[in-house]
């Protein structure tokens, strides 16, 4: 028995397998390990699209609060201030005053002004839509993260999935329960509005239809708590929750849970002026399109700090205040693919595919064994060691184990022996051919190598492909495949070949050739 | 332990007609009814929603059916039993796009009253996403194929690139035909399953194709026939063992593996068989009737053989200064 750098990098290659494999295996604490799937583990897997017209939308409606505010700072009498999809129209009633808008209107980006007499509009430009439109899905991407970041489950995924998708992926969610509030959370728009009521039409709301209200610039709104009550509204805000700074859960006097908010320098001003304009109106405080309180303006309100008050449980408000403080989502999320697994299937998924994995394993090991006796075991413990690597190499990366990925292992166990039947069945032929054990080994390997290295790469060329284009679960097949074909070059074609080296003088000597190699002569 | 031991050359390109008749049987009733029955497409690719349902007793799929009729949403709507009685899933064509209530929480609140069970799986596939996964499955099909024949060509020959071609259209094929035949959802891990035949039907066929071409440069024969049969029988013990040891672990997969697997072990299951077979009686016929030259590839060999001698002697006669 001699030492060769074969059996060396072979050993070598076999203790980093056992080493790197063991967090996984034993499920240390420490370490780095294999992820499950959420196949496996359970889980939420969610593909999510953005409705990027609302973003254009808002952001227009967003323009048409600020005109209507700087013109009311200003004292400039303006009039049938509308907008639609991407254009803002008004009319300056003293023409003299209609450069007084000039300056402020420059200010706005993205948008082109033209003036007809005393109407003044602006049309956003198509690179400005194109613009609103990816900056709602980057934000929305920001938002959902920050709030899933404040809902305590680990490590949740959230990424940008092409142009305009949103992937979320939340691993370890244990009922029904939690993922309906992870749900609730990620889709909330949580769109803070503080709106005037109007006032002097309010008391005919139960007899005004939508385009009624729409003639006088308002929109009808119904109560969070009791759907029946209305209220005729100003469509465009006073001021949104964009200027909102923090918002936090807190009680009311009766010990009810409520959300504090606070504003941040503009919007206190843009608040106190209103307040102090509209002593004895009614406020109505609007979150996503509802009405959750209205009340009395008694003064001017200064400091910028307000409450949603609300008939919420500690959990609601929780969840409530988070969303706020993450901010609103410019444009509304839709769910394109969901795949929800609940922890049970994924327990007997795992339970299932190890079976099988077992089950395989034994049958491979067995029939080497009996089919080539020493050669089988030599191509076993190729075998075993191409399954630590493997597992050692996924844990290195952190790859995720999917069950697809399961089946990439069992399915790697039946084709990692191949390599050793090649290269077994052709020192079998020199054998018989008389050649010596030395040339028979040697030969052997030499004529196998090329068949193996065409065999692999086609099949890598496969899992690559299946790696680029497949989806979720299916990539962690194409990464085990991978994994296991690459290792079982360096077990079976290189370790095995040490062995092989080593023992070679015993072999010769043994002169045993059915023990060894499992035929005659 | 030998199954097959080289003593003499099996005549096996002697009955490539009689395979060459089955498989033009097979593939021909693999169409035939891909063409009559289709693909079962799954919610992967076509888009739609699966619920797997389990009840802590048997599933009762008549009350269910009757929960489900009261809303339209579940319109079309299957149930069918998912490994063991007290398992179910509902397969539906319809989508729903809010996040909070999805039609997997429609289907938890119709179902109430049915007994006690729980929700396991809920699949939701848009019908864009769909459409999609159904694109790049294809591009991911063809990409595959092309790849391998590009270096096939690349080590061997256009011959043998085309011809392993084939035999990998054969084998999709017939898999294909067993899929739809017996009404396999056909979802991403089917796919996936096709992919995995190619590599794997492609290493078969390679390594056969490897000692054809050993055979063809060293064999003084100009018989290409000869040197396939001889070929063929060369690697038929590798061929019978290595496919067996993977049979060996596709059907533990297929018996143990559980349901979610099983279209992809069924796949994998008929993609070993048909594999095996192609790559001893397809690929290897159409090789020779490709007309593969081997006296003009000895002839080319021999040439290559002698210009690399030529430039051999010029570098020596370089080195040593007498150019």
């Amino acid at each position: 028995m001699k030492l060769n750098y074969r059996i060396v990098i072979f050993a070598l290659a076999i203790i980093f397998g056992v080493v790197f494999s063991m967090p996984s295996l034993t499920q240390s604490e420490t370490g780095k390990k294999v992820t499950l799937g959420l196949d496996l583990q359970g889980g939420l897997h969610m593909l999510l699209g953005v409705k990027t017209e609302e973003a254009t939308k808002s952001r227009i409606k967003s323009i048409a609060a600020s005109i209507k505010h700087y013109a009311e700072r200003n004292d400039i009498l303006i009039d049938g201030l509308v907008f639609d999809e991407d254009s803002v129209k008004f009319e300056v009633l003293d023409s003299d005053e209609i450069h007084s808008f000039d300056e402020y209107i420059g200010s706005i980006e993205g948008a082109i002004v033209s003036t007809s007499g005393e109407v003044i509009s602006l049309v956003l430009t198509p690179e400005e839509i194109i613009k609103t439109q990816k900056e709602a899905v980057s934000q929305a991407i920001e938002t959902i993260r920050n709030r899933l970041d404040q809902f305590g489950l680990s490590e949740p995924v959230v990424a940008r999935q092409g142009e305009e998708k949103i992937l979320v992926q939340l691993a370890g969610i244990k009922t029904q329960e939690e993922e309906q509030r992870a749900r609730e959370l990620i889709s909330r728009a949580a769109k803070l509005e503080l709106m005037a009521v109007d006032e002097d039409r309010n008391a005919r709301v139960y007899n005004m239809s939508d385009s009624d209200a729409a003639a006088y610039g308002d929109i009808i709104l119904s109560d969070a708590k009791n759907p029946s009550i209305k209220y005729l509204v100003s469509e465009i805000p006073i001021l949104d929750g964009g200027m909102l700074t923090d918002a936090s859960m807190g009680f009311d006097q009766n010990n009810r849970p409520l959300i504090n908010f606070k504003l941040n320098a503009e919007g206190a001003e843009i608040f106190g002026d209103f307040t102090g304009r509209s002593v004895g109106k009614r406020l109505a405080v609007v979150l996503d399109g509802k009405v959750y309180s209205a009340p009395n303006i008694n003064e001017r309100i200064g400091g910028g700090a307000g409450q949603i008050s609300g008939s919420y449980t500690v959990m609601e408000a929780k969840d409530l205040a988070i969303a706020l403080r993450s901010g609103a989502l410019l444009a509304p999320i839709y769910l394109m693919e969901k795949r929800s697994v609940g922890p049970s299937l994924g327990a007997d998924s795992i339970k299932a595919s190890l079976v099988a994995l077992i089950g395989g394993f034994v049958l491979v090991i067995i029939f080497m064994m009996v089919y080539y006796r020493l050669a089988g075991v030599i191509a076993n413990i190729a075998l075993i060691a191409n399954l630590f690597i493997l597992l050692a190499v996924m844990s290195l990366f952190g790859a995720t184990l999917t069950l697809p990925g399961m089946a990439g292992i069992v399915l790697t166990v039946g084709m990692a022996v191949d390599a050793n039947v090649i290269i077994s069945e052709r020192i079998r032929e020199l054998i018989y051919e008389g050649k010596s054990m030395h040339k028979a080994i040697e030969d052997g390997y030499a004529n196998a190598m090329r068949a193996i290295l065409d065999a692999n790469i086609t099949t890598l060329i496969a899992s690559v492909v299946l790696y680029a284009y497949g989806t979720g679960a299916i990539k962690g097949f194409a990464i085990t495949m991978s994994i296991g074909i690459l290792a079982s070059m360096l077990t079976a074609i290189l370790g095995t070949h040490g062995i092989y080296q080593m023992l070679e003088s015993k072999i010769s000597k043994s002169k045993n050739n059915k023990l060894w190699f499992g035929i005659k002569g | 332990m030998e199954f097959f031991r080289y003593t003499r050359t099996f005549n096996f390109m002697g009955k490539s007609k009689l395979a060459m008749i089955l498989s033009v049987v097979l593939v021909l009733a693999s169409y035939a009814i891909l063409v009559t029955k289709g693909l079962n497409y799954g919610v992967d690719f076509a888009g739609g929603t699966v619920v797997q349902v389990k009840y802590d007793t048997t599933a009762p799929i008549d009350a269910m059916r009757n929960n489900l009729k009261t809303n339209e949403l579940f319109a079309g709507a299957s149930i069918s039993e998912f490994g063991s009685p007290d398992e179910v899933v509902i397969r539906m064509k319809t989508t729903t796009g809010s996040v909070t209530q999805d039609i997997g929480d429609e289907t938890r609140a119709a179902l109430k009253g049915t007994g006690n069970y729980e929700i396991r799986r809920v699949d939701i596939v848009g019908p864009t996403v769909g459409a999609e996964l159904k694109e790049k499955g294809i591009m991911s099909l063809l990409l595959a194929v092309f790849g391998i024949l590009v270096y096939v060509a690349f080590r061997f020959e256009w011959r043998f690139a085309v011809a392993s071609i084939v035999a990998l259209v054969h084998d999709i094929s017939i898999a294909l035909g067993m899929v739809a035949l017996f009404a396999i959802d056909v979802n991403l891990d089917v796919l996936a399953g096709l992919l995995t035949i190619l590599g794997y039907s492609l290493n078969d066929t390679i390594i056969v194709f490897d000692r054809i071409r050993e055979g063809v440069t060293n064999n003084r024969s100009n018989s290409l026939r000869e040197t396939i049969n001889e070929s063929v029988t060369r690697t038929l013990a590798r061929t019978t063992l290595t496919s067996l040891t993977t049979f060996f672990v596709v059907f533990t997969l297929f018996m143990f593996g559980g349901e979610i697997i099983h279209p992809f072990a069924f796949t994998l299951l008929v993609g070993v068989v048909v594999g095996t077979y192609s790559s001893v009686f397809v690929a290897s016929p159409i090789l020779l009737w490709f007309g593969f030259d081997v006296k003009n590839y000895h002839v080319k060999l021999a040439n290559k053989a002698k210009r690399a001698q030529e430039k051999q002697k010029l570098r020596d006669q370089f080195d040593s200064g007498v150019v």
